[in-house]
Order: C-alpha cells, then sequence, then structure tokens
C-alpha cells in the first residue's frame, strides 16, 4: 500500500502552493473547458455527470419494465418489440452508459493520476476523445430505443438480430452505438495502462501501487484483449445486415453459435471490467473506515489478476444450451467454479481487513459492507449456476437475472456509489449531508433486496427472463419484485436530492477529511484539489 | 405509473372473471382425447423452490441443487455473520484503537484451500449429472423438436412421421382450469416411463425448449440439430415456455407435454396418423 510520504518542506509549500495555483490556474473559459478538456479531472466529472444520465435513462426503463411485470397481461407495454427494444436498451445503457463510464472513465480519470502522483494522463488529448465518443454512442442507441427496432435483448444473437428478423435501422444504430462505445473504452484503457506504468511517482513501485490502480490496470487489460473481439463479432453482423456475408446466416454456411463464442469471449471478461474497479474503491473504503491497512495486499492484487486472467476462459458458461459438446460443458464447467477461489480471498481479506480495527459506519463504510454482503450472495448464486446440470433448469431464467443483478445492479453500483460517498468531497469541495447519505443507503438496500431475492424463487420455479407477460403464478413473487423496484426508484431520487444538498453546501473541506485512515496520494491535495496537481513530484517512502 | 398498474389489476381481474364465465359457457365442448387426469407439472403461486419433480433427470438436478443450496446458504450465513460481528465487535467506540495486523499466512492459506475442497465436493456430483443429462443410449422414442416463430411443431420420425404444430390458447379461448400462457391446443404427448430423445432445431431465431418439471432445456438453433433426452415417471401433463428470446411473441409460445401410458400412447399415435393423412391434403395447400 503506498503510504504518503511528506516530501521536505511539502505541508507549508502546499497550501502556499493551493493559493498560487488559484492565480496561476489559467482555467479556460466554458466550451474550451468542457468540450475541448484535456484535464484528467475535468474529463472524469464528465464521464460521472454521463454516468448519472445513463443511469437515470436506464432505471426509468427498470421503472417501466417492472410496472409491466407488476401484474400479468401486458398492461404497461402492450407490443412484444417495443418490450424486447426496452429490455435490449436497458442492459446496454446500464452496462456501457452508466457503470462503465462511472467506474472506469469517472473515478479512474479522477483518481489514478492523484493516486500515482502524476500531474495527468499519458495521452490528454485521447482522453478527450475517449469521453466524446460517447455521447454519440449514446444518442444511438437512444434512436435505437425510439425506433423501437432492437429487439435483440443485449446479448444481440443473431438470427434474430440479422437483417431478416430486425430489418430496420434501429438496430444499425445500436450496433454502431456499441462500436463507438468499444473504440471509447480501448483508447481509455490504452491511456491507463500508458499511465500507470510510466507516470507513477518516484518510489511507487507495482508492489505499492494502491488496490484502486491495480483494479484499473487489470480491467484496462481485460478491455484492450475483449473489446476488439466484440468489435469483430459486430462488424461480422453488421455485413451480415447490411452486405450480404453469411458468417452467422446457417444458409449460407454460417453459424449463429459463432456469434454466441465472440460475444461472450468478450462478455465474460465484460462482466469482471464492470466489478474489478469496484473491488479497488471497496479496498479503499474499508481500510479507511477501519483505520487499518488492506489485509493480505499481496493476494488481493493476485485474486484480481487471477479473476483476470481466468475470466477469459470461462465464456462458454453462458453456452451450456447452445449444443456445445459434454466435455466442453465439463471443462468450463470446472474452469468457472475456479473463478469462485480468488473472489473468497477477496470477500474474505476484506473482512479481515475490519477485524481488529476501528469502524467508523460513516455512508461510504455502509456502501462498502452493503457491497460486500450483497456481492457474497451473488456470488454462490453464481456457483449454482456454473453447474452445467443445475444450469439445464435455470438457464435464462429470472434466476439467472437475480444472480447477475446482485453482482451488478448491488455489487457493482453499490461500489459506485462507495466511491462517490468517499471522494465527492475531493472531487467537489463540498460535503454530501451524511443523514440524508444514509437515507439513501437503506432505502435502496432495502428496495433492491425487495425487487431482487424474490426473482431467485421466480427463476427456480421457471420463470423465462425477457417476458413482457406471463402465468398467473408467477404474479405473486413478480408483485413483490416491483414494489422493490419503486423503492429503489425513491432511493435514486433521494440520491439526487443528496446531490443537489451535496454541491450548494458551502461549508469548506479539508484536505484528508477522513483522517489517518485514509493514506493514498489523492488526500494530500486539496478539496477539491488544484486545476493542475502535482506540479512539484511527490515521493514514496 | 401506479395508478396505470392499478387499472391494469381491476382490468385483469374483469378479464378473469369473463374467462371463467366464457369457460363454462364453453363447457360443453369436449377435448379430442380423454386422457387419465395424472399428475401437472406446472408453477405454483408463491413457488420458492424448484418445480416438483416428475422425471428421473429433474431428481437429480433437485439433489444437486439441493446440496449446493445447502453449502451456500451457510457460507453467506457466514460471512453474514462475519460481518455484523465485525461492526459491532470493532466499532470505533467499542475498540478506539486499531490493530495494524495486514498479514497470516495460515489464514490466506485456509481461506484459499478450503473454498478448492468445497469445489471439489460440489464439482464430483455436479460432473456426473452433466453426462447423465447429455444423452441416452436406448431411447425409446425419438421426438423432432422443431421451433418456429411462434409455436412449436413435433415430429416423430418413428411414428409414421406424425407431425404436430402446438399453439398457445388465446385469453378469449381459455377454457376453466386451463393455465394461461402455458396452455397450447397440441400437446407433445409421450409415453410414460420411456426414455425420449430430443432433436431440437430451428427454422428462423433461436429458441429454448424447455420443460421445468422434467428438468430438460436445450436451445433450438437454425442449422444445427442438438441432441439431449428426457423422461416423465408419471401420467399427467407437464408444462414449460420458450426461453430463449425469439421476437414479439417470445412468451406466447409454450410448451406442454402429456405422458400417457403405453396403450394411450399407440392409440394416439394410430389416431394422429389418421387424422393427418385424411388433413394432409388442406395442409400442403395451406403452405
Amino acid at each position: 500500500m503506498a503510504t504518503t510520504s511528506d516530501t521536505p518542506g511539502h505541508g507549508h509549500d502546499h497550501a502556499a502552493h493551493g493559493h498560487d495555483d488559484h492565480g496561476h490556474d489559467h482555467k479556460p473559459g466554458f466550451v474550451a473547458r468542457w468540450f475541448f478538456s484535456t484535464n484528467h479531472k475535468d474529463i472524469g466529472t464528465l464521464y460521472l455527470i454521463f454516468a448519472v444520465v445513463g443511469g437515470l435513462l436506464g432505471g426509468i426503463l427498470s421503472e417501466i419494465m417492472r410496472a409491466q411485470l407488476q401484474f400479468p397481461n401486458n398492461h404497461v407495454v402492450t407490443d412484444g418489440q417495443q418490450w424486447n427494444t426496452i429490455i435490449t436498451s436497458h442492459g446496454l445503457l446500464m452496462i456501457f452508459f452508466s457503470v462503465m463510464p462511472a467506474l472506469i472513465g469517472g473515478f479512474g480519470n479522477w483518481f489514478i493520476p492523484l493516486m500515482i502522483g502524476a500531474p495527468d494522463m499519458a495521452f490528454p488529448r485521447l482522453n478527450n476523445i475517449s469521453f466524446w465518443l460517447l455521447p454519440p454512442a449514446f444518442v444511438l442507441i437512444c434512436v435505437g430505443l425510439v425506433l423501437g427496432e432492437s429487439g435483440s435483448g443485449w446479448t444481440l444473437y443473431p438470427p434474430l438480430s440479422n437483417s431478416t428478423y430486425e430489418s430496420g435501422m434501429g438496430m444499425d444504430c445500436t450496433l454502431f452505438a456499441l462500436h463507438l462505445a468499444g473504440a471509447s473504452s480501448l483508447l481509455g484503457s490504452m491511456n491507463f495502462i500508458v499511465t500507470i506504468f510510466n507516470m507513477r511517482a518516484p518510489g511507487m513501485t507495482l508492489h505499492k501501487m494502491p488496490l484502486f490502480i491495480w483494479s484499473e490496470l487489470v480491467t484496462a487489460f481485460l478491455l484492450v484483449l475483449a473489446v476488439p473481439v466484440l468489435a469483430g463479432a459486430i462488424t461480422m453482423l453488421i455485413c451480415d445486415r447490411n452486405f450480404g456475408t453469411a458468417f452467422f446466416d446457417p444458409t449460407g454456411g454460417g453459424d449463429p453459435v459463432l456469434f454466441q463464442h465472440l460475444f461472450w469471449f468478450f462478455g465474460h471478461p465484460e462482466v469482471y471490467i464492470m466489478i474489478l474497479p469496484g473491488f479497488g474503491i471497496v479496498s479503499h473504503v474499508i481500510s479507511t473506515f477501519s483505520r487499518k491497512p488492506i489485509f493480505g495486499y499481496l493476494g488481493m492484487v493476485y485474486a484480481m489478476v487471477g479473476i483476470g486472467v481466468v475470466g477469459f476462459v470461462v465464456w462458454a458458461h453462458h453456452m451450456y444450451l447452445s449444443g456445445i459438446d459434454v466435455d466442453t460443458r465439463a471443462y468450463f464447467m470446472g474452469a468457472t467454479l475456479v473463478i469462485a477461489v480468488p473472489t473468497g480471498i477477496k470477500i474474505f481479506s476484506w473482512i479481515a481487513t475490519m477485524w481488529g480495527g476501528s469502524i467508523d459506519l460513516k455512508t461510504p463504510m455502509l456502501w462498502a459492507i452493503g457491497f460486500l454482503f450483497l456481492f457474497t450472495l451473488g456470488g454462490v448464486t453464481g456457483v449454482v449456476l456454473a453447474n452445467a446440470g443445475i444450469d439445464e433448469a435455470v438457464h435464462n431464467t429470472y434466476y439467472v437475472i437475480a444472480h447477475f443483478h446482485y453482482v451488478l445492479s448491488l455489487g457493482a453500483v453499490f461500489s459506485i456509489f462507495a466511491g462517490f460517498y468517499y471522494w465527492i468531497g475531493k472531487m467537489s469541495g463540498h460535503q454530501y449531508p451524511e443523514f440524508w447519505g444514509k437515507v439513501h443507503f437503506w432505502l435502496t438496500f432495502v428496495g433492491v433486496n425487495l425487487t431482487f431475492f424474490p426473482q431467485h424463487f421466480l427463476g427456480l420455479s421457471g420463470m423465462p427472463r425477457r417476458y413482457p407477460d406471463y402465468p398467473a403464478a408467477f404474479a405473486g413473487w413478480n408483485y413483490v419484485s416491483s414494489v422493490g423496484a419503486y423503492i429503489s426508484g425513491v432511493a435514486f431520487l433521494v440520491f439526487l436530492y443528496v446531490c443537489f444538498r451535496t454541491f450548494t453546501s458551502k461549508a469548506p473541506v479539508a484536505d484528508n477529511y477522513w483522517g489517518e485512515g485514509a493514506t493514498t496520494l489523492e488526500w494530500t491535495q486539496t478539496s477539491p484539489p488544484a486545476f493542475h496537481t502535482y506540479l512539484e513530484m511527490p515521493r514514496i517512502s | 405509473m401506479p395508478r396505470a398498474s392499478w387499472g391494469g389489476r381491476s382490468m385483469w381481474i374483469i378479464k378473469r372473471l369473463l374467462a371463467v364465465v366464457a369457460g363454462i359457457v364453453f363447457s360443453l365442448s369436449a377435448a379430442p382425447f380423454a386422457w387419465a387426469q395424472g399428475v401437472v407439472g406446472a408453477p405454483q403461486p408463491w413457488e420458492m423452490g424448484m418445480q416438483h419433480s416428475y422425471g428421473p433427470i429433474k431428481d437429480r438436478v433437485i439433489s444437486l441443487h439441493n446440496l449446493v443450496l445447502v453449502i451456500i446458504t451457510v457460507i453467506t450465513v457466514f460471512v453474514g455473520a462475519l460481518l455484523i460481528w465485525v461492526v459491532i465487535r470493532y466499532n470505533a467506540k467499542r475498540n478506539p484503537i486499531p490493530s495494524q495486523t495486514s498479514h497470516n499466512t495460515i489464514l490466506e492459506i485456509a481461506w484459499t484451500v478450503i473454498p478448492v475442497l468445497i469445489l471439489v465436493v460440489i464439482a464430483i456430483p455436479s460432473f456426473r449429472l452433466i453426462y447423465y443429462q447429455d444423452r441416452t443410449p436406448d431411447p425409446d422414442v425419438t421426438i423432432k423438436v422443431v421451433a418456429h416463430q411462434w409455436y412449436w411443431e413435433y415430429v416423430y420420425p418413428d411414428q409414421g412421421n406424425i407431425d404436430i404444430e402446438s399453439r398457445y390458447v388465446h385469453d378469449e379461448d381459455l377454457k376453466p382450469g386451463q393455465l394461461r400462457l402455458l396452455e397450447v391446443d397440441n400437446q407433445m404427448v409421450i409415453p410414460v416411463g420411456k426414455k425420449i430423445r430430443i432433436l431440437t432445431s430451428s427454422t428462423d431465431v433461436i429458441h429454448a425448449f424447455f420443460i421445468p418439471a422434467l428438468g430438460v432445456q436445450r436451445y433450438a438453433i437454425p442449422g444445427r440439430t442438438i441432441e439431449t433426452w428426457m423422461q416423465a415417471d408419471q401420467i399427467g401433463i407437464f408444462y414449460g415456455q420458450c426461453n430463449q428470446i425469439c421476437g414479439k411473441d417470445h412468451s406466447r409460445m409454450p410448451i406442454a407435454v402429456r405422458a400417457v401410458s403405453d396403450a394411450d400412447f399407440k392409440t394416439w399415435v394410430e389416431q394422429t396418423k389418421k387424422s393427418a393423412s385424411a388433413a394432409q391434403l388442406p395442409k400442403i395447400a395451406s403452405r
């Protein structure tokens, strides 16, 4: 773990610098600052705002879906095609336009340079284009949604996504949106890798790097290796749709299952891409609020590396029922079960970090502990699903929906909120209201559990996913689940109120407002940090 | 949104009432075959676990799931209890001076090795199960399941190529006691206690043939044939649904499998053959 060391005369100089910076900050004008931005903090802020917008739209779609499913009989969205478009857009928005921009673009951009003592990212202009590829992608996704022509599910399986069954240009827009979002992620992650490898402060060896940096580094590698495969698959699909090729069309000698292999070769690492940065954030939050160094630092690092590596060789567990050979299924089952081991190491190391600590249950810590429990719950249902034999009875049912929402909607999103409450004072110079932060946590905790826990029951009972309407037997738990979704919706409104209260608060915020538990370099900077930080290189002892 | 939902609720109740009335009116119309009633394999209201098993595959799935469920419940409760204990015992008020311990080799080895052992306990029966489920060496009946947008077609190649199409029963045609979105016009009929080889394929997009009560599920993919098998141990009817998104009527292509005695199955085959040959001409013409 990197600990701050003060360069000689650091404390005093720093304050002087702070004032000095204000005079010489050279903040550009509005358009130049926010549209042509090359400053990692501004770009991080743009990403975070973007993630909130994406999450808001994706969340509105969730509420529509839960309103539809509250009772059987198609009473809200009566058209099946429109329904399919909504579920597709919900998935893509939440993954590519909310969770990833928040955890990678947002917190990654903000805190990689601050935590490694670098003045900015290695390629500031590349950083700018990584962000600005996203808004057009978002617009294209919305076109697909509004036209109601991208009803393939987020997995985009052909033939349903090819020109015979989804002939409108909305589907093409959705595919191009993924191309743009993918290019954005690729450029961003290359930037992260170069920055982390080359711009660490003197003394910060790889094994002293904060865990958040490690998590972003592993994530960046996963993106660089996985996204091109998605890009290839999508390009082939676009060619099938528009230029008469038949990569995935059996009547032309192609194979729909090839697409599934390519998609999940990207898609499975993608789920680790979404959760790994969360692991990093949670590590810092738990260490800070237990006032203890992280337990088993090296184990934590190599558990993440291990998850990243094994995450690439388990993809076909999404395809147990696609007719792959039984020996192949046996391999993928074994490999998938193995992932539980490094994940277990992380969970127990976090608990061991808290053990013997002096725990302060501030809002970020609540989110982190909530993350620990809910991620465990989502993780163990993953062990159930890994068993190809059991999967045969729950594949594509609500059990799967419950599983991946526990690890993503509860896991990744809880880590995003942990990060938000942990760092918002640092990023904005305004502190959040503690009481409302806790209200936000408890409402969300109750809401999401009420939403997703009953979905395990629905899945075991055999309710298929992506259904706009269902047999009466499933009505009971669906009703409970919808009530939970409404509570989660209210919780999101509370979050918006928290943001409002935060940004209107006038109280000054100290440099290191969490005290001795917070040991990483960003806490040596002012809150908010100067427009240009580390004009003088910090040294790590 | 909630207002619309409550409106939907009352509409739903009214529709159910209408369906009951309509059902009573139409109850005179007789089913083409009078099957022995038998068991019903369908989801139950407020069900919290897997659907009841009516076949040897599902028996084994449930027994493995029970084992894994116990293990994961113990793990989750253990982690939850540790968290609660840690938060109470090591609260800043009770423990103002934090320890600075950050290593314990034995502990770290333990929480690596113990999970591995647990996984081995799960993996052994799990491997056995997938090889059991995969296919059967000695099928008694073979049925080709051909998926279409949005209905199923069942072909019995070793029963004179009987070819039946199975579509969902529209709400207005439901008879009392029939299950909405599960009932079909022509059920797949199988002999009870026999091994049924299933060969799935599709003529358009990917679908999935899924019968929870028998523990069988496979995708139906255009351009390839996927083999698996199933067996029903009791006379009765087992409902399933298409389980891979296949377009706008994904939720409207249920599956109903009726398991009947051997004698009944033979009678059904003969009668179906006869009515099929009678209907041959118009069927071809309609294509």
